[in-house]
Formats: C-alpha cells, sequence, structure tokens
C-alpha cells in the first residue's frame, strides 16, 4: 500500500512548491499553460534523426529550473511512470534501424541508436516541462486558466472538486489499508474475496461524502459554479514573457 | 496504458485532442441539459474515488503479483456516460500533471483511449444493452467484465494505431499489436473482475447507485446504431486522415517557411558586409554549420552537432548560476 502513501507524500509536496512565490510563480498561469503545450509540441515536432537541434531545446527547462531555483531531482523521479513505455517503444529502432550514420571513435552509431536517444530526450524534456508548469502553478490557478480560456463550468469544478478531494480520499484509503494490512500480516494487497467490499465501502463513503459536499456548497451559495478567487491581471511582461520563450522555440526549431 | 508526449507526433496529437474535445463537448451538453447542479459535486468526488481505487492493489489469484483499476467502465455505470467521461478527463488530467503518468500533448489521446472507449463504446454496447431492462448479480458480472475486455482490446489496439502513425517506433506495427493486445486481454479480465466485485457490492448495499443512467435527458440520442456509426466514421477519418499526416511531405512549418522563402534555405544574397561576415564566422567558430571544420562527411555534421548543443546548454547552465548568485547576492 506504499503506492497510496507515496500519492499522498507527492501531492503535499506539489502543492508545497507550487505554492512558493518567486518570479516564475507570478507569472500569469494561462501564459505558463499555453508555453507549456507549445514547448512539448515543439519538441515533439522534431525528427528522429535530429539530435543536436533537439538537446537544444533543454534550454527552457534548463533556464527556468535554475532562474527559478527549483528542484531537479524532484522531477526527475517523475520520470518513473514514463521513460519504460518510451524505452519499451524505442528499445526496437536500434535493432530494426541498422543504417551507420556516423563515428563515434571506432563505434559505429546507427539510425536506430539516434532515434532511441531522441525519443528519450524527448520524453524527458517534456515530462520536465508539464513538472515546470505544476511545480510553479497552483491547480486552482490552472483551473482559472481553463475557465479563462471558456472551458465549461461544468468541467472544471468537477475538476477542481475532483483535485480537492483526493487527497482527503486517499488518506482514507490509506487508513483502510493500513487497517487491513494489520489484519492479515504477510499479504500483498487485498484478497480477492474481499475486492468488492474493500473498494466499495470507500465508494460508499465517497457517495455519502458527495451529498454532504452538496449540501454544505449550497449553504455557502453554490449555484452551479465557483467564482474564481483573485488571481493577478495578465501584465506586458507576462506577454513578453511568453512571446520571447515562443520566437526562442521558433528560432530553434528553424535557425 | 497512458501514452507518453514522446509517443505522438503533433498531427497525432493534434487529431485525438478534438476527437476527444468533440465528445467533450457534447458530454457538457448533455450533462447542462440534465440540469442536475448536484451531480457535479458527485462526479468531483466520484473522479476523486476512482483515482484512489487505481492506488489500491489488488492482489491476482494463483500468480502473487497485484492488478489495478482503470475505472471506465465503473464511472460510468456509477454516473452514467457523459458525467463519466467527463469525469475521466479530470482525472486523466490530474494524473498527467501531478504523476506525470501521460502527457499533456498526449492527453487526447490518452482520453480518447481510456475513457471515450469504456465509457461510451462499453456503456452503450454492452453494459446499457444488458443491464437496461433487469439488474442481476450475473448480468453485472458479465457486462463488467465484457465491457472491461473490450474497452481496453480498442484502447490497446489504438496506442498501436497512434504509435505508428506518429511514425516514433521502428517496431513493426503487427509486432506491437500482437504484444500490446494479449497483455491487454488479461488485464482487462482482472479489470472487468475488480468492476464487477464493486457493483456487485454496491447493488447489494444501495442499488439506487446503479439506476439507469442513460434515462435522464432526451432518449436514445446515442443508441447502439449511432455508437456503431460514430465509431465507423472515426475509423474512416483515423485511416484516410491521419495516413495524410503520417506521408514523407515536409511537417507544416517547415512547409510554412518553403512557401515563404521558394527554398529549402535562405542564402544571403550578394558579397559585401554578408561576405566578410561569413570569412570571419567560418575563420573563427569551433563548429561551423555543424560539421567539424575541413569534414564533409555525414559523421561530422552528427557528432559535432550533439557535441555543439550540449556545449550550448553547459553554457547556458553556467549563466543561469551566474544570474541567480549574483540575483541573492544583490538581495543580501
Amino acid at each position: 500500500m506504499s503506492k497510496i502513501e507515496g500519492a499522498v507524500r507527492e501531492l503535499h509536496r506539489v502543492d508545497s512548491i507550487a505554492g512558493a512565490d518567486r518570479w516564475i510563480h507570478r507569472i500569469y498561469p494561462s501564459v505558463k499553460l499555453i508555453l507549456t503545450v507549445f514547448y512539448i509540441a515543439f519538441v515533439v515536432s522534431y525528427g528522429k534523426y535530429q539530435l543536436p537541434r533537439l538537446i537544444l531545446m533543454g534550454v527552457y527547462p534548463i533556464v527556468i529550473f535554475i532562474l527559478g531555483d527549483l528542484s531537479f531531482f524532484d522531477a526527475l523521479r517523475r520520470l518513473r511512470f514514463i521513460l519504460p513505455f518510451v524505452c519499451a517503444a524505442g528499445i526496437f529502432n536500434p535493432l530494426f534501424d541498422r543504417k551507420i550514420l556516423f563515428y563515434a571513435g571506432e563505434i559505429g552509431i546507427t539510425g536506430g541508436m539516434v532515434s532511441m536517444a531522441a525519443l528519450l530526450i524527448k520524453g524527458v524534456y517534456s515530462v520536465l516541462a508539464s513538472y515546470l508548469l505544476i511545480a510553479t502553478t497552483p491547480v486552482e490557478k490552472i483551473c482559472f486558466s481553463l475557465r479563462k480560456m471558456h472551458v465549461p463550468a461544468v468541467f472544471v469544478t468537477q475538476l477542481l472538486l475532483t483535485y480537492r478531494y483526493i487527497s482527503v480520499l486517499l488518506e482514507e484509503a490509506q487508513r483502510m489499508a493500513q487497517a487491513y494490512a494489520l489484519r492479515s500480516p504477510g499479504q500483498k494487497g487485498v484478497h480477492f474475496k474481499v475486492w468488492g467490499s474493500f473498494a466499495g465501502q470507500l465508494l460508499l463513503r465517497s457517495a455519502d461524502r458527495a451529498s454532504r459536499v452538496y449540501d454544505s456548497m449550497l449553504m455557502r451559495g453554490y449555484q452551479g459554479e465557483f467564482s474564481c478567487a483573485a488571481v493577478s491581471k495578465c501584465r506586458q511582461r507576462d506577454i513578453g514573457y511568453l512571446l520571447v520563450w515562443l520566437a526562442a522555440f521558433v528560432a530553434l526549431r528553424i535557425g | 496504458m497512458h501514452m507518453a508526449d514522446a509517443l505522438v507526433s503533433p498531427a497525432v496529437a493534434g487529431a485525438m485532442y478534438a476527437a476527444s474535445t468533440a465528445a467533450a463537448a457534447y458530454s457538457v451538453k448533455r450533462v447542462k441539459h440534465e440540469d442536475d447542479i448536484k451531480k457535479i459535486p458527485l462526479m468531483g468526488v466520484m473522479g476523486a474515488f476512482v483515482f484512489t481505487a487505481q492506488m489500491i492493489n489488488f492482489t491476482i489469484p494463483g500468480t502473487g503479483s497485484s492488478g489495478h483499476l482503470c475505472g471506465g467502465v465503473m464511472a460510468t455505470a456509477l454516473l452514467g456516460p457523459y458525467a463519466g467521461f467527463l469525469t475521466m478527463i479530470g482525472v486523466l488530467l490530474i494524473q498527467c500533471l501531478l504523476f506525470a503518468d501521460g502527457g499533456l500533448l498526449a492527453l487526447g489521446c490518452n482520453v480518447w483511449n481510456m475513457a471515450f472507449y469504456g465509457c461510451f463504446v462499453g456503456y452503450y454496447l454492452i453494459w446499457r444493452p444488458m443491464t437496461r431492462r433487469r439488474l442481476s448479480g450475473g448480468r453485472i458480472l458479465a457486462g463488467s467484465l465484457i465491457a472491461s475486455m473490450l474497452t481496453l482490446q480498442l484502447g490497446a489496439f489504438s496506442v498501436a494505431v497512434e504509435t505508428l502513425l506518429s511514425g516514433v517506433t521502428k517496431l513493426p506495427f503487427s509486432a506491437f499489436v500482437a504484444v500490446m493486445q494479449p497483455i491487454h486481454l488479461a488485464i482487462g479480465f482482472v479489470e472487468g473482475a475488480i468492476t464487477a466485485a464493486v457493483l456487485l457490492f454496491v447493488y447489494q448495499a444501495r442499488p439506487e447507485l446503479l439506476d439507469d443512467k442513460g434515462k435522464s435527458g432526451r432518449q436514445n440520442r446515442f443508441s447502439y446504431k449511432r455508437t456503431i456509426a460514430v465509431l465507423g466514421v472515426f475509423a474512416v477519418i483515423t485511416g484516410a486522415g491521419l495516413s495524410l499526416a503520417a506521408s514523407s511531405y515536409p511537417d507544416g512549418l517547415e512547409w510554412s517557411i518553403q512557401q515563404v522563402a521558394k527554398a529549402e534555405e535562405i542564402e544571403a544574397e550578394g558579397g559585401g558586409v554578408y561576405a566578410a561576415a561569413e570569412g570571419i564566422q567560418s575563420a573563427t567558430s569551433l563548429l561551423p554549420d555543424y560539421a567539424f571544420p575541413e569534414s564533409e562527411n555525414r559523421m561530422g555534421t552528427s557528432c559535432s552537432g550533439i557535441v555543439g548543443a550540449v556545449f550550448v546548454l553547459a553554457l547556458c547552465v553556467g549563466v543561469c548560476y551566474a544570474i541567480r548568485f549574483w540575483g541573492k547576492k544583490r538581495i543580501k
């Protein structure tokens, strides 16, 4: 059940990092969201043999990580979900693409090796960019940006509620799992005979909680949409920040 | 089955975003049409439940390993297809942002592969026809198992197709499918068994939670036939449309530049200042045009390009640390 504990810790860590008040945190949330999507789109648009130019795209995460005083190690830990799948897809490239592109000393570097390296770098850069977004922008502000981009209130509200209740339900599941583990020592996971009752109990508690949440929201004047909390306005320097980076991406892509 | 950003090309990601957005827009419209504001908090809390349930290890008897829940079919059985679909998008978005499980650019693909099939195809083809007239333990068990296995098979096949169209792997499509489908058949069976166990528990404890959610709102807007028709249209679009995107033509940006410049590379005209500047650059540059000096072969181009790129990044690291150091010193 350490997975639940890990998830709870990760949520609290991201919350505390995103809640800091550095220059990068004060950039307008929509600007960071748009920039992240564009950056990832630019990164994945490189051809499979365009390794040098792709490496140069590392300028963006490097600059933001160092100047924003963010931890590289926190971001690198997040690669554990993505890298195995990317490796699995790319591992066959050196086997099927054996055309030698160049020699590094005596070793012939094949197209497959280059394309696999490019795939891994794309995976790493895109994860780092997503981390930069979430480590500098609280989820509430991302929801605010989505609302500003006219994403329907139904979706944004349920997204916000899901995020808020994940930590509550994770902690509840952690307590249940701990109680279960104490009563069944040496057992790995939940026995199949209690699959239904274990997750089902959590589900019924969640449904009851949803009902209580709804009642309390009604009492606080909820009418189908949350009003967005005060977020600073988009300033000229936020637009400048966006344009400078976009220009840099275009320059790196075509330069 | 979460796809990473690195595994999709912008064209495929864009197409899948468009398809998923269309399904999401229709779902929002239907949820609004139901005009039940109580449903939104329920969707939020159920999203958190699905997320939490995915973290629980369920021991698979006789194997020593454990399985996990995906939750698409369960969310749909409890909330209905439209609210279930929106809830699953929220779960996938949070997984992608907070836990790097799936990519932001690949979100459209992941929504389609893991939420669309489970919430619409699984619901309208399997779950609803099996449980609409009469709800029983056997029907819940069969519906959950078949719906989960079918939707995971469709999802796994979509992953293979999207990866093929993105052109990121040299692994032959047939080999990729041959690996993906059997694995996801087993995963689908475990997913179906867990879903069935939970829904059977709910059926015994609170049967009202499993009322036919498709009854609310207008009837049969997405019937069995419509589901098949939409899937057929999507298959045609995927086959005909995306195969064009995977062609050997230059990408959009390169094409635009070629159209504007009418040439592959922009050459400077005339001599004078340009020639002088070029002379100075050739004489001083370590790696002219990404090649070692005097090198004409591809080795020079590729190897020196990589060395040059790493050198630039190292320089960037140094400059950034210097700026941070002076910034902190100034604050002190």
